[in-house]
């Protein structure tokens, strides 16, 4: 392969003027992880209260959440991305336009939420799986020891269904993480797009996208290894996973 | 709200869209299922297989792939398919290739990661008396993969991997980052070229929901007829 390769790249000064190649990727990189944070904030509490709605018995509630996810799922998320970030400010009125147009970081927060609430029509479709597959005298209990439907919730099914979930939550999270690189299309300069940045910089481009792909296969690995402790003790006693 | 939309924009550029985007974008999403499929069965095969080495080869592809983001994969393929194409034809230089022969490139790599795992778990499902009864028979390994295993597996897995497809379908957009005008791209120059974002960019999501949808019901109603014959 006739491409000059030179790993020293990472250590020379980037034409931005603030330091290295190599801090612009890690800026890159904690700006992955701040936007997949808040998004998996968002996704977490809109995912739980749409998953709670598709496991209610009231038909019409139930609809609600199945909407919701149709919704959010049947488009790509980076046209999600578009709608909030250009159809968005079009459609409030002016004033509240205007103010969403100006806000400063407005790349990051519409990531994060465009990316929280993509993911949250995810996080929901699980979360009623992991409701459904309790057995029905979980919820019986609950009622029989008086607990109103808003304290069985709290205190039986979720604690149950969420331990139940934890694996596949994992792998969104990871999911939450990758689809930030999507936000790259309105402006946001995270890991992906700080490589692409390097690569026009430099022209060196298989060792930015070559320090890229370690940094996501790092976060990678502590995710996975931490959420296995994590899942190891949060494992139901009884159940095929537990002790 | 909507008074100084101008929706005529579409009507004008109904054949740009649909004739050059639209058909590029599927034409795209069937050829990368189409070969993710089958390199993603060889990937599932070799995973299976009793030669270690394979499996561990075959494990590490779909955890490397699944650890990276598609925009990420894009633009490594995009730049790295030249060079594959000059190591394959022995030229001098990096070959030139076109837009949608990188982007089909990746999408079949990237796929075959995703379907390998959903075949894994349609060849699993299959009980371990099949491909003893089939070398009882006197059928070879590859004879009773083909004609025992492979068949059923498909059908077991038929609605997730068309599920996967429809995933497929979506994630073709992501293209837009090395500007092809695929259905989204095409959007996107016409929004830009006429200064109409939020009309385009409303009927684009209202085109891929339809599309989505429908698919999504369809898929939901095989699901339920493969059921009642298991």
């Amino acid at each position: 392969m006739n491409y000059n390769w030179n790993w020293h790249i990472f250590f020379e000064p980037n034409p931005t003027g603030a330091g290295t190649y190599l801090d612009l990727l890690v800026s890159g990189l904690w700006l992955t992880i701040k936007t997949a944070l808040l998004a998996w904030v968002i996704a977490l509490i809109f995912g739980t209260i749409i998953g709670i709605l598709r496991s209610l018995p009231s038909k019409t509630v139930s609809w609600i959440g199945f909407a919701y996810v149709e919704f959010f799922r049947n488009m790509p998320l980076l046209v999600q991305l578009f709608l909030w970030f250009f159809v968005l400010p079009e459609l409030l009125p002016r004033t509240a336009g205007l103010w969403l147009k100006q806000l400063p970081n407005a790349p990051f927060w519409t990531a994060a939420i465009g990316v929280g609430l993509f993911m949250s029509a995810r996080v929901a479709v699980q979360l009623a799986a992991g409701i459904a597959s309790l057995p029905r005298g979980q919820k019986q209990a609950a009622t029989a020891l008086g607990l109103t439907t808003t304290q069985g919730y709290r205190y039986v099914l979720l604690p149950m269904a969420f331990r139940i979930i934890m694996p596949p939550l994992t792998s969104e999270f990871l999911n939450t993480v990758k689809n930030t690189s999507v936000a790259i299309t309105i402006g946001l300069i995270e890991l992906t797009g700080q490589a692409r940045a390097m690569q026009e910089f430099s022209f060196q481009v298989f060792e930015a996208f070559t320090a890229a792909t370690i940094m996501y296969l790092a976060i990678n690995i502590i995710v996975v290894t931490g959420m296995r402790f994590l899942e190891r003790s949060l494992a139901i006693p009884g159940y095929i996973t537990g002790k | 709200m909507f008074g100084n939309l101008d929706f005529d924009v579409i009507r004008r550029s109904l054949p740009y869209l649909f004739l050059d985007g639209m058909s590029f974008t599927l034409m795209l999403t069937g050829l990368s299922a189409l070969g993710g499929l089958i390199f993603g069965t060889l990937i599932a095969l070799m995973r299976l297989s009793s030669y270690k080495l394979l499996g561990r080869i075959a494990g590490l592809y779909v955890d490397f792939m699944r650890s990276l983001p598609l925009v990420l994969v894009i633009f490594w393929f995009y730049f790295l398919v030249p060079y594959i194409g000059q190591w394959l034809t022995g030229a001098s230089r990096p070959i030139r290739v076109g837009a949608f022969t990188s982007s089909l490139v990746t999408f079949i790599m990237f796929e075959a990661a995703y379907f390998s795992e959903i075949m894994r778990a349609g060849i699993q499902s299959i009980s371990k008396g099949q491909p003893a009864a089939a070398s009882a028979l006197g059928l070879t390994y590859s004879q009773s993969m083909r004609y025992i295993v492979l068949p059923q597996a498909f059908r077991n897995m038929l609605p997730v991997l068309l599920t996967q497809t429809i995933v497929l379908f979506q994630d073709t957009s992501l293209v837009y980052v090395l500007s092809i005008p695929d259905f989204l791209g095409a959007a996107s120059k016409v929004a830009q070229r006429d200064g109409r974002l939020v009309e385009m960019y409303l009927f684009a999501a209202l085109v891929y929901f339809v599309i989505s949808c429908l698919a999504s019901y369809g898929v939901r109603r095989l699901q339920a007829r493969i059921a009642i014959v298991r």
